[in-house]
């Protein structure tokens, strides 16, 4: 009997066993880095002993900063409007290269060499399809703030190199994303296609250039290289759920990666690189088939799970993840509903609620959470909720799969933003036109109370970021501000502005302006006459007559800032999610891409044109010729009469000896002259072969 | 003596009649300024072109009011003297008026002015062409019949022409420009040289194609508004001295007539390098924030020579080079700029016995083959044309070639 230790000899493979070992220890640092409540942690026990013998009096705690970490968290968010809001979110984050090599476990090669090789400092690219409904999804959350982005392509970065750089940089950046991607962000190289904001799109942008690509198709083309960057990929963990019929399938898809590089600030505490990805998808459930009775007056929202969502279930988290939680958010609308609904049933402890109540009242889910994390703030009596659930207990036997069943109808609505903000064109014909941008208030005035000024008068600042391709010529003196419908003069509205204006074929037009508005205002509406450029034929894509896409604006409210008062349990072991939910950010709003047609020629034509316009040409040349070569009548007369006394015997003779030729009676004065033009018209002719032959001689 | 009681006889029949309708030209174009939102003639493309928009005037003002150059952007193509002068009209509104009242007064203004100076000069035309009869001994051809006087018709042809008209409602710089034109011709035909000098230079700064007019205007101020043919009357005369004695008189005074007088000529020059030098100056303490002299050049002239803007006008350039190949644009640019130039010698060389008449055709020739021409243009041509009722009444052969003339830009649109 042969036995397995003797084939390893001969073939040289170590044994099963090592080989998992040696796995398991190369992520040792990362199972180390664990809380201690988490169960993998039993797992570590073999590395346990190793780093006990090995780090010796080397302190834990300054290795942990100094670690490659990722993490993987998914929250879910039933939506008022029958809809379920998935968002995926994977951070991965790098020391610096200073102290930590540039060898790297987790951190996606191709991303580090990016930063590295254009200096970027933050950069962010969003592929999205569909619009974000602010009104129904909410414009007022951090997630709708961050993850809400304009259709198509929109990239974005800074640079940490000279200014006179910073163009060169972004066109390589973008070539290199374009390879990226499989999209074509290569588009944005070019001068006309981007734009550097200074102050609306983001308070502090210095060396920053913007560009959006609004017409780009997103596909799973795209997806697989993002979904690529993440070191579990799609074969474990959460991204596992990310199947590409039904997430195409929802109402809105935004795929966004966001990089923040302190790689090469060297006073600075630098973290090194941390490269957030998230999805973004709002699906509609597919109503599972229980015999739910809905109510009469409203309608009973659909229940959900995860498989019924993304017809997949989670069957354990990504090994290379510090965590990977589950999150269900309530909105705190929903949550106020729920609770003036159960205290009208039953009077009872408010705590109790929260944990047991509302799920037996109003709703019930198949797990049960690991810890429910509720909103703190101060101001409001809303607040949201997050229920969490750990993947760590999950496996392949016991897949992952949420169930969340509405048990009666419930009504609620989202958290909107201060202003409801769209855009719109004026006017007709393939001339002129205007572009409109208006403000609707939606009737809450408690978020304007933050920006009270020194005077005690109530004020909402507008950021509006607008960018127009040059083919729409703006005029920006044509600005006109209608307050309630008014028309307003600009200097009590507008507090500062900068424009850029379009250059022909160079450059687009960037307008930002900031509005200092009365809380009390309705509706504020602001327009902008425009000429409608002609392109060259060349310059038309091959489907001109579609139109062409005026960008999304961006609507920001730099003083009113959303974030999620978390209560913090000051544990070490806390999500990214959560961190990035509690950072401040200001609320913004895209509006709806414009579409712009324009003439188009006919493509055609070319030759026709050119043939027309060189006829119509050589009409008034020739005219103009005749009419300097004829002369006076008078002169005409003298010159003929001396012609036929001067043109003697030899003419005569000449023009005698045509006419016997041709057997015609003798004309004599108008042959001889035709004899005389024939002869220079030959010498003329002569003339030209010899210059032809001499330059082909010399030149050819 | 017969001959100037005819003439004050036809002043004092003219004269009320032409200011009753000169008037109420005026009167009908300040009428009409009162609804420039109905006729919406600011954005047509037929009166007001890229250059000439007053509207891409009141940007560029705009942009120079909140410290831009007034060239960022490709906006504004004009002077930068023009902004400074009439920029301040365009943000200026009077209560209970249209918007652009105070520029199109101007334009009004402007295009009275021009009236009366088209009329001056016709007036001066009238008298040299009476001189030359005269001289050529048809004076009694002239007694007997009743010569017009041209030069109201060509004022009032110049007022009541629907293309002035629409151009002086229409809100752009073509009045202006006209009337540097008209008030350089005019002052060459007084031949005062600092007038002549300085209604080209301006012209010239204002919209590049009048700095042809040297020609004419040298013409012009060398030979007086009416030189005779020299070549055919030294035919002419031979042929009449060979059968008999009759042109004694004239030769005299043919003699006296053909020296070109160099001496305004010179003076010419000299003010025109003042003027220019002037000119320059200004605009040079204008651009000095926002790229100096050669920027203005590239952004003005610069524009008007490289066709960079495509959208449609009543000339052919813009349709034809919105389709013809990047290739053989460059190639294009030239042809059709030499088309220009390469008309200029021979025409004078033709045409330089009556440098006003030479002014007309080059006048028309520009009009058709500029790369942003506008009915305006053509306004102007046609009233100096009027100037030549006399003469034409004699041509018959190239009769067919002017009517082509004018057909043409119709052709076009």
């Amino acid at each position: 009997m042969i036995r397995n230790e003797d084939i390893r000899d001969k073939v040289e493979v170590a044994p099963v066993e090592d080989k998992m070992r040696e796995a398991s220890l190369r992520w040792f640092w990362h199972v180390k880095r664990r809380c201690e409540d988490v169960p993998v942690k039993s797992r570590g026990s073999i590395g346990n002993n190793l780093s006990t013998s090995n780090s010796g009096d080397k302190s834990f705690g300054s290795i942990i900063g100094e670690e490659e970490e990722f993490s993987e968290a998914l929250l879910l968010r039933p939506l008022p409007d029958r809809k379920v809001l998935a968002h995926f979110h994977f951070e991965s984050k790098v020391p610096p290269t200073r102290t930590h090599g540039s060898h790297h476990h987790l951190f996606p090669k191709s991303i580090y060499q990016l930063v590295h090789k254009f200096r970027v400092r933050e950069m962010e690219l969003s592929f999205t399809q569909g619009r974000w409904n602010y009104g129904r999804w909410g414009g007022y959350d951090p997630i709708s703030s961050r993850n809400a982005k304009p259709p198509g392509v929109e990239l974005w970065a800074t640079f940490d190199v000279p200014q006179h750089q910073v163009d060169a940089s972004w066109r390589n950046l973008t070539h290199a994303l374009s390879g990226l991607f499989c999209a074509s962000i290569n588009f944005l190289e070019s001068s006309t296609a981007y734009s550097s904001p200074q102050w609306s799109f983001k308070s502090f942008a210095a060396n920053m250039r913007y560009g959006t690509l609004p017409r780009e198709a997103v596909c799973t083309e795209n997806l697989t290289p993002w979904l690529k960057l993440l070191p579990c990929r799609d074969k474990a963990g959460l991204s596992a759920l990310m199947d590409r019929p039904s997430i195409y399938r929802g109402f809105y898809h935004s795929q966004r990666l966001h990089l923040v590089s302190n790689e090469f600030d060297l006073a600075a505490s630098s973290s090194g690189i941390v490269l957030e990805q998230t999805l973004t998808v709002v699906l509609q459930p597919v109503t599972l088939g229980s015999g739910m009775t809905s109510s009469v007056g409203s309608i009973q929202q659909p229940s959900w799970s995860l498989s019924s969502l993304f017809g997949r279930k989670v069957s354990g988290r990504c090994v290379l993840s510090n965590d990977s939680n589950v999150y269900v958010q309530l909105e705190p609308d929903l949550v106020s509903e729920l609770k003036t609904t159960s205290e009208m049933q039953q009077q009872s402890d408010v705590e109790n609620l929260i944990t047991q109540a509302w799920s037996d009242m109003s709703f019930e889910m198949s797990d049960s959470p690991v810890r429910i994390i509720k909103e703190v703030y101060g101001f409001q009596k809303e607040s949201s909720l997050l229920y969490e659930f750990s993947l760590a207990n999950f496996s392949d036997s016991r897949p992952f799969d949420l169930e969340f069943r509405w048990k009666r109808p419930v009504t609620w609505s989202s958290q909107l933003a201060p202003l409801h903000a769209s855009r719109f064109l004026m006017g007709s014909g393939n001339e002129r036109g205007a572009i409109a941008i208006s403000l609707k208030s939606v009737g809450r005035s408690g978020y304007a109370k933050s920006s009270v000024n020194e005077e005690g008068k109530c004020s909402l600042r507008v950021d509006v970021f607008q960018v127009v391709p040059w083919y729409v010529k703006v005029y920006y003196h044509t600005l006109k501000v209608f307050l309630d419908e008014r028309l307003h003069s600009l200097e009590d509205v507008i507090e500062r502005t900068n424009v850029s204006p379009s250059e022909d074929k160079v450059s687009p037009g960037l307008m930002e302006i900031a509005l200092r508005l009365p809380c009390d205002v309705h509706s504020v509406i602001l327009t902008l006459e425009f000429d409608k450029g002609f392109l060259h034929i060349d310059e038309y894509p091959p489907d001109a007559n579609q139109g062409f896409d005026i960008p999304s604006a961006l609507i920001r409210f730099p003083e009113i800032k959303t974030k999620m008062h978390l209560f913090e349990d000051k544990s070490a072991c806390k999500s990214p999610i959560l961190s990035k939910l509690q950072e401040e950010s200001p609320v913004l709003w895209y509006t709806e891409v414009l579409l712009v047609p324009l003439t188009t020629p006919d493509f055609s034509m070319p030759y026709n044109v050119i043939t027309i316009t060189c006829t119509v040409f050589a009409l008034y040349f020739g005219s103009l010729l005749n009419a300097l070569r004829r002369r006076v009548e008078e002169e005409e007369r003298l010159l003929k009469s001396k012609a036929t006394k001067a043109s003697g015997r030899i003419g005569v003779l000449l023009s005698k000896l045509s006419a016997k030729l041709r057997a015609k009676p003798l004309e004599p004065p108008s042959s001889s002259s035709s004899s005389k033009v024939s002869y220079k018209l030959i010498l003329r002719v002569i003339l030209v072969a010899g210059i032809a032959a001499a330059w082909q001689y010399f030149f050819g | 003596m017969k001959k100037d009681e005819k003439k004050n006889n036809n002043n004092t029949t003219t004269k009320p009649h032409f200011w009753n309708w000169a008037i109420a030209s005026v009167i009908f174009r300040l009428i009409l300024i009162y609804f420039p939102k109905n006729l919406n003639l600011a954005t047509r493309p037929e009166v007001s072109t890229p250059v000439t928009s007053l509207r891409r005037l009141a940007e560029g003002y705009w942009l120079t009011q909140s410290s831009m150059s007034p060239y960022a952007g490709s906006m504004y193509h004009g002077s930068p003297l023009l902004l400074s002068i009439l920029g301040p009209l365009t943000m200026k509104k009077i209560e209970g008026h249209p918007y652009h009242l105070l520029c199109s007064l101007v334009s009004v203004i402007a295009d009275f002015i021009s009236a009366m100076l088209i009329r001056a000069t016709g007036l001066n035309l009238r008298m040299a062409y009476c001189e030359r009869l005269k001289l050529l001994g048809l004076g009694k051809l002239f007694e007997i019949s009743e010569i017009i006087p041209s030069e109201d018709y060509a004022a009032l042809v110049y007022l009541w022409n629907p293309f002035t008209i629409v151009t002086c409602v229409g809100f752009n710089t073509t009045p202006v420009e006209n009337l540097f034109i008209i008030l350089s011709l005019y002052g060459a035909c007084i031949r005062v040289a600092p007038l002549a000098a300085f209604g080209w230079v301006v012209a010239s700064h204002l919209s590049l194609y009048p700095t042809i007019l040297i020609i004419p205007v040298i013409l012009l101020l060398g030979n007086g508004p009416d030189a005779i043919p020299r070549k055919l009357f030294l035919m002419y005369k031979k042929d009449e001295n060979d059968s008999s004695n009759k042109g004694r008189v004239e030769h005299n005074g043919l003699t006296e007539q053909k020296s070109f007088s160099w001496k305004p000529v010179g003076l010419f020059f000299v003010w025109v390098s003042i003027w220019t030098l002037y000119t320059l100056v200004l605009c040079g303490i204008f651009m000095s924030n926002y790229g100096g002299l050669s920027e203005m050049f590239s952004r003005t002239y610069g524009f008007i020579l490289t066709v960079k803007d495509l959208s449609p006008n009543i000339g052919v350039l813009w349709y034809f080079f919105a389709e013809v190949f990047e290739f053989f644009r460059d190639f294009f640019l030239i042809v059709f700029h030499v088309n220009i130039l390469f008309m200029i010698l021979p025409l004078a060389i033709r045409l330089k016995h009556r440098p006003c008449f030479l002014a007309f055709v080059y006048m028309t020739i520009c009009s058709m083959l500029k790369p942003y021409p506008s009915v305006g243009d053509s306004a102007l041509y046609l009233a100096l044309l009027a100037l030549f009722f006399n003469e034409l009444a004699e041509m018959q052969f190239s009769f067919f070639s002017f009517v082509d003339m004018l057909v043409f830009p119709f052709l076009v649109q």
